[in-house]
């Protein structure tokens, strides 16, 4: 197996846009050929040969609880047990994708573990698909003929405009920044936080309330990065107060009262071992403003308004 | 005490010993994030199991000069690297974070 020579960490620009926006639901084959652990390793491989495949999940009552793969065929063959019951044979340490990660996690996935091919889970852990890594490839490849095309517009469209003197606004203490956040980018996650942080230090604000608005605006941002389908982050500092704004859009949160509860979470499992989602972020993100709004709406998105002051002017 | 004392006294693994003469003035132990963010102080060493870049963000945001990973957690490449941006000592140790806030109490509060 090849691996993917893709960087899923310091890439592109537009390559880490979609490899973050593609989940693996949209890359894997949800028509799986199964088995069940009784069936014997010949009927499994019968199944490959007519369907050419090279790998069989074995599943039990909707439940994935083995692989059987062509070299496991082939090691029967060779040593005479093909006449076996699959459970007794097959697979049982898998590695297995969540249907909701990012693609990045899926060539990450093939590039460290070497398997041709992943069982794919939903939330309750159920089998829903499988990706190979032809899956991955044909994917990628039709995502970024999509943005080279779209690339290739922008830049006719901008020959054709003639370009634009940047504006350069005068010297003020007074700043203004957004920056874009993708679900799951846990990779460049607190990049906008460190930037506020930067900023505010560079205007002289108080360190009692960078530390408030860096508490803020990483709560807000992480809050995107696990929940949302991507949004934006924007500062606008002036000589008194930062206000920070974290608009997404989509997927929206249902019950806002529930999300302002500390200990409230809807995070999954994966995040959680990663430290974040124990409901604790939105309480946090509050206790930190001077002002703090919230208005969502299920399928439009949230948009989160803080507003930070300064304690000491300089 | 310092940085450096996290070596020399309890003998944790300098994975990257930053600036050895800062001065710690306290500590917080903890694996959730949003609680460090909320809770720990400025110039704390932070003890805990999360060995990955996220943590150096928020270590950074907040102030912690110093992160102990426990339980000999490994010690990703990119945390490393992000921990000489921000120049955030990273040590390691086979202690439980129960054992390394122990050691800790006793030098700083003691």
């Amino acid at each position: 197996m090849t691996s993917f020579p893709i960087d899923t960490d310091g890439g592109p620009q537009v390559v880490l846009e979609l490899i973050y926006r593609l989940k693996v639901k949209d890359v894997m084959k949800s028509e799986v050929v199964t088995a069940p652990p009784t069936a014997s390793l010949r009927e499994v491989q019968v199944k490959m040969r007519d369907l050419g495949i090279t790998g069989v999940p074995i599943v039990e009552a909707g439940r994935l609880v083995g692989i059987v793969s062509i070299g496991n065929i082939i090691e029967a063959l060779d040593g005479g047990w093909i006449e076996d019951a699959a459970d007794s044979r097959m697979s049982r340490s898998l590695i297995v994708l969540e249907d909701d990660m990012p693609l990045s996690f899926a060539i990450t996935y093939f590039n460290r573990y070497g398997y041709r091919r992943f069982p794919v889970l939903d939330k309750n852990t159920r089998l829903v698909g499988i990706v190979t890594a032809a899956d991955v490839l044909r994917a990628l490849l039709i995502a970024m003929n999509q943005e080279v095309e779209r690339l290739e517009e922008g830049l006719a469209k901008r020959r054709a405009a003639g370009a634009l003197p940047e504006p350069s606004p005068g010297p003020s203490k007074a700043f203004s920044m957004s920056f874009p956040s993708r679900r799951f980018d846990f990779e460049n996650a607190g990049k906008a936080s460190a930037e506020l942080k930067k900023a505010l230090k560079g205007i002289g604000a108080d360190s009692g309330s960078i530390r408030r608005a860096a508490i803020v605006s990483y709560e807000l941002e992480m809050n995107q990065v696990i929940h949302s389908d991507g949004g934006v982050m924007e500062f606008t500092a002036s000589d008194s107060a930062v206000s920070i704004v974290a608009k997404d859009e989509g997927p929206g949160i249902a019950d806002l009262e529930a999300a302002l509860t500390e200990g409230y979470s809807t995070a999954n499992e994966w995040v959680r071992s990663l430290g974040f989602g124990a409901g604790l972020g939105l309480p946090n993100a509050k206790r930190s403003s001077d002002e703090f709004e919230i208005t969502s709406r299920v399928g439009t998105g949230t948009t989160v308004r803080a507003l930070v002051r300064y304690q000491e002017h300089k | 005490m310092k940085l450096s004392d996290l070596s020399a006294l309890f003998g944790f693994e300098a994975v990257f010993p930053a600036e050895g003469t800062t001065a710690i003035v306290d500590a917080y132990t903890s694996d959730l994030l949003s609680d460090v963010m909320a809770k720990a102080a400025e110039g704390s060493v932070l003890i805990t199991i999360q060995a990955h870049k996220n943590t150096i963000a928020v270590a950074s945001l907040i102030g912690i000069r110093a992160i102990v990973i426990c339980n000999e957690r490994a010690v990703p490449d990119d945390m490393v690297a992000a921990a000489k941006d921000e120049a955030i000592a990273i040590y390691r140790t086979t202690k439980t974070q129960f054992e390394v806030s122990g050691l800790l109490y006793r030098e700083l509060r003691g």
